[in-house]
């Protein structure tokens, strides 16, 4: 078996040797062009003219194309068809597209851009969360509502009531690899594409769109991706679509690819969210009643903002259980990037939210916040919560009946059956020895005037499954060929994360064979219809089974056909150890396809896989959305330079839980990554447009991401030992998303820093750079 | 613009091409030489994806003309390994998952070998310093430590080795 074993990641030898291939590294045929967009410069206004003269007569320049130009769909969103490819009367952000440029090289198309004469009325843009709201500028026609109980009546009965509001900022994926598309044009109206991107299907169904064909016409090939953390999950559409299109009209192959800082100034970023809250609470910080406003910037066009606050308020709150709770959330639209999916889709900030009022609740009493959050946890399960023992299959939870509102119901009505925390807490406090540390800290802040350290921990309880119910299927292609090798494939796509490897530990697995005879294959819309976006944490979950159900469809044949020839019941062939074993004969696996061709057996299958026992209805906020809960924790320390602002992370420790992991190497990496890109986003990620709309930090060189001097020097990462009480592919758990969360903790130990220098709540915004820990201090001081 | 001629050696092989004088390293090696494995991240010299070795330093090639290289001895992602298998750094990246998206790696694995070449048992504070101009995305580092710390061991074992072996 090849599950579970720390195996390296597939293409590792490749990457060591320099022939792993990115979109921009494919050989393309003679002829190739290149593509560059110009850009628009001004956040909001009418366009009156744009001449572009120059652009056409500069060296290299083949064709320019603006709306009028476009054969046919000038649309590349992901949702509500408002994102043309290229802008039509109006601009809505600093960056937008407006003229595309196809030119011999990359330079030329890229050079040319630059020389446009546009002019546009200018109108006052709406940059910020309080310039939307005030102008009630938003995504649906007013805010999305959901909770449970009576929220004023509870709060009046509660005996302490606190009021705050944290500012949470977005982020930039800041992927290594860019942004790309190639489209090779084919005959009789074909298009061959290759996308860095984690949906193929989507680049299918708008490039057919743009190109006035069936989406049959138009194959997505995507091998690999450097980095995608929801970046490239509906931002490639537009590379894409242009490439396909250019490639149409000049019937040559077309590529482009986004220069980093175009790719920063196009594309869209987290979320930043405003989060006002009022909470009542009991003197020991048991919550009693909650109330949420959130605050969500979505930029200029809706993309995926909508999901996006869904699972903001489908995470707001966290771990613990919320007797009388009201989440509000207004969408409100901007004239900047459209925000977009990034790794949490809004369960980041909903959880940090929720974090911090734990923690607000905690400084008020004056009570260790591990306490506070310790009392307000979802009510354990009895037993094991995630036993080692097979359960039988539980029918659907009846969420309706009210009976079932004990301390483990969600404000949207499901049930928590897996609640671990209880006992991965109080595994990590003990291991990570943090009382002690806690007192060694207080002890060591009083004698340092200076230099401050602080302490935190924080939870993460994380829903796996798209909330879009639909989205939770996935497809699988499997061919044994008669030598006995087989060829993989299936809908999800590999943006590092090991998602090839682990479901190519399934398919190894299912055969009895070592992974050396499975042959993993680039994601193909040729090969899988209809795929989900690789999105939601959800890629090894769903692929996994459907590769595992193709697998056996092809082994129980060969079965079959074995057991024939052998006069003995299918299921005493056996696949083991590169060796199929009837009772008669032992074959190794290549002599079993060989005999299974020789007697006319199909061996190729499909495999297709639904999540069970999901439903929901995002309008009245009620249902099963998720098919189970992803748990971790994490124990920060920091230490922070009062006179400076400074801070740095001095330890971390962290217990995660992957179910039973398909590879813990792999899903260590995914933890350890995720923990980085978490604290990035909190201490130090900061994203700053200026007062025009032009955003001042797009690229490395003034956006920080962090180096390996700002990873936490004492770094102890374990995976829980637990199966996935869900019935999921070898009992592990999605592993994408979840980590990143455990971030928060680094978040929330800077606080506590910031909390030691006087007596008032510093009331911390995020991300906590210098100037916000500063500022913190301040508020602490009084 | 004329271009300039120039000759180099690249991965053990004499190269000598004619060259617009602003035209990048990067460029030239991805391109003209089609070496696709040096990866371009961020094109101003903040991320470390395009570093190669030039005459044993891990130099940024986005920052680097083509013509600046010119009688310089260069090793990419695509010269390290030997007829006898991969370069120890390589092997330690495979096997102690020094890489996710793998796109950053080349560049790591040329401040790993310039560190390496200087200093044959570097300890973690070492390491960091060495790679802290180096960008990952995925990782959070720990394993790309963990893989130099191993390609040290493994390259100092394959000195002895070498040592002890009758001439």
């Amino acid at each position: 078996m090849s599950i579970a074993k720390p195996l390296p990641h597939d293409a590792a030898v490749l990457h060591v040797t320099g022939q792993a291939r990115y979109v921009d590294d494919v050989p393309v045929p003679a002829g190739c062009l290149h593509l560059a967009f110009g850009l628009s410069d001004i956040a909001s206004g009418r366009i009156v003219s744009v001449n572009l003269e120059a652009v056409r007569a500069s060296p290299g320049v083949r064709k320019v194309l603006t709306a009028p130009d476009l054969p046919f769909a000038n649309d590349v969103s992901p949702s509500a068809h408002d994102e043309p490819l290229l802008a039509i009367n109006r601009v809505h952000y600093v960056g937008q597209p407006l003229f595309l440029v196809v030119a011999d090289s990359h330079l030329q198309a890229r050079l040319a851009a630059r020389l446009a004469q546009v002019e546009i009325d200018a109108d006052q843009p709406l940059l910020t969360l309080d310039e939307a709201l005030a102008a009630d500028s938003r995504f649906e026609d007013g805010p999305r509502v959901y909770g449970r109980g009576d929220v004023k009546d509870a709060m009046c009965s509660a005996p302490c009531r606190l009021q705050g509001q944290i500012r949470i900022g977005g982020q930039e994926h800041f992927y290594l690899e860019g942004q790309a598309a190639l489209a090779v044009p084919g005959e009789g109206g074909d298009m061959h594409v290759h996308s860095s991107t984690q949906h193929p299907t989507e680049i299918q169904h708008k490039v057919a769109d743009a190109l006035g064909q069936p989406m049959h016409a138009v194959r997505v090939e995507t091998r690999r991706m450097g980095g995608g953390f929801g970046g490239k999950e509906s931002q490639g559409n537009a590379l894409a679509v242009a490439c396909a299109v250019a490639a149409h009209l000049m019937n040559k192959p077309c590529k482009m690819r986004y220069d980093r800082d175009d790719d920063m100034i196009i594309t869209g970023k987290r979320h930043d969210f405003r989060i006002d809250y009022d909470v009542g609470f009991h003197v020991d910080g048991r919550i009693i009643a909650l109330d949420v406003q959130q605050f969500t910037r979505c930029g200029w066009a809706q993309d995926l903002s909508l999901p996006v606050a869904d699972r903001a308020m489908l995470h707001a709150d966290n771990a613990y259980f919320l007797p009388a709770v009201r989440i509000e959330s207004h969408r409100l639209k901007t004239n900047t990037q459209s925000a977009t999916a990034f790794r949490g889709f809004g369960g980041p900030q909903g959880m940090l939210g929720m974090e911090r009022i734990i923690d607000h609740v905690a400084a008020h009493l004056k009570l260790d916040p591990l306490r506070v959050r310790e009392r307000n946890y979802y009510q354990k399960e009895g037993g094991l919560s995630a036993p080692r023992l097979q359960e039988p299959q539980l029918p659907p939870e009846d969420v309706s009946d009210p009976e079932r509102e004990t301390r483990n119901t969600t404000p949207y009505g499901q049930v928590v059956q897996d609640f671990i925390l209880h006992d991965l807490t109080n595994k990590l406090v003990a291991a990570a020895d943090y009382s002690d540390r806690r007192e060694a800290i207080e002890a060591w802040n009083s004698e340092n005037e200076l230099l401050k350290k602080g302490i935190a921990f924080s939870p993460v309880k994380f829903g796996i499954s798209f909330t879009l119910t639909h989205l939770n299927q996935a497809g699988a292609l499997v061919h044994v060929y008669q030598d006995g090798s087989i060829h993989l494939n299936h809908g999800g796509t590999e943006m590092g994360q090991g998602l090839f490897q682990k479901v190519a530990q399934v398919a190894a697995s299912r055969f009895g064979v070592g992974l050396d005879s499975v042959r993993i294959t680039p994601t193909d819309t040729a090969k899988v219809p209809n795929t989900s976006a690789t999105a939601a944490s959800s890629g090894s979950d769903l692929n996994g089974m459907a590769v595992k159900l193709a697998c056996d469809d092809i082994r129980c044949r060969m079965a079959c056909h074995l057991a024939l020839l052998h006069q003995c019941r299918p299921d005493e062939v056996r696949f083991r150890d590169g060796h199929v074993e009837t009772p008669g004969k032992i074959y190794t696996f290549a002599e079993a396809a060989q005999s299974a061709y020789m007697g006319r057996v199909s061996l190729s299958a499909t495999g297709f896989y639904k999540t069970p026992d999901i439903s929901w209805d995002r309008i009245k906020g009620k249902g099963r959305p998720f098919f189970y809960f992803a748990y971790g924790a994490a124990i920060t320390e920091v230490v922070i330079d009062t006179l400076t602002g400074e801070n740095r992370i001095l330890r971390a420790d962290i217990l995660h839980d992957a179910g039973a992991s398909l590879n813990p190497a792999l899903d260590r990496g995914q933890i350890e990554g995720g923990y980085v890109q978490g604290a990035g986003w909190l201490t130090m990620e900061e994203l700053v447009w200026d007062d025009a709309g032009r955003l001042k930090t797009h690229a490395p060189s003034t956006y920080k991401i962090p180096a390996c001097s700002d990873r936490p020097e004492i770094f102890n990462v374990t995976l829980w030992d637990g199966e996935n009480k869900a019935d999921t592919i070898y009992k592990s758990k999605a592993v994408g998303e979840p980590p990143l969360m455990l971030g928060m903790s680094a978040f929330f130990a800077i606080s506590d820093a910031c909390a030691a220098c006087g007596a008032n709540y510093p009331d911390l915004q995020a991300p906590a750079t210098p100037e916000q820990i500063m500022a913190a201090i301040g508020r602490a001081r009084g | 613009m004329n271009k300039k001629a120039i000759s180099l050696t690249v991965n053990g092989r004499v190269r000598e091409a004619l060259v617009p004088p602003r035209m990048l390293l990067s460029d030239f090696i991805r391109h003209e030489l089609e070496l696709p494995g040096t990866h371009v991240g961020c094109e101003h010299g903040v991320c470390g994806s395009c570093n190669v070795v030039v005459d044993g330093k891990a130099v940024r090639s986005c920052l680097m003309f083509a013509v600046q290289a010119n009688g310089t001895e260069i090793t990419t992602v695509e010269g390290y390994d030997t007829a006898e298998g991969l370069h120890p750094i390589q092997q330690a990246f495979w096997e102690e998952h020094g890489l996710q998206c793998g796109f950053c790696t080349p560049g790591m694995l040329a401040a790993a070998k310039e560190l390496l070449a200087a200093n044959p048992d570097p300890g973690d504070d070492e390491i960091r310093e060495a790679i802290s101009g180096n960008l990952c995305r995925c990782t959070g580092y720990e394993f790309i430590i963990n893989a130099i710390r191993s390609a040290a061991k493994a390259m100092r074992e394959a000195e002895i080795q070498k040592t002890l072996q009758p001439a």
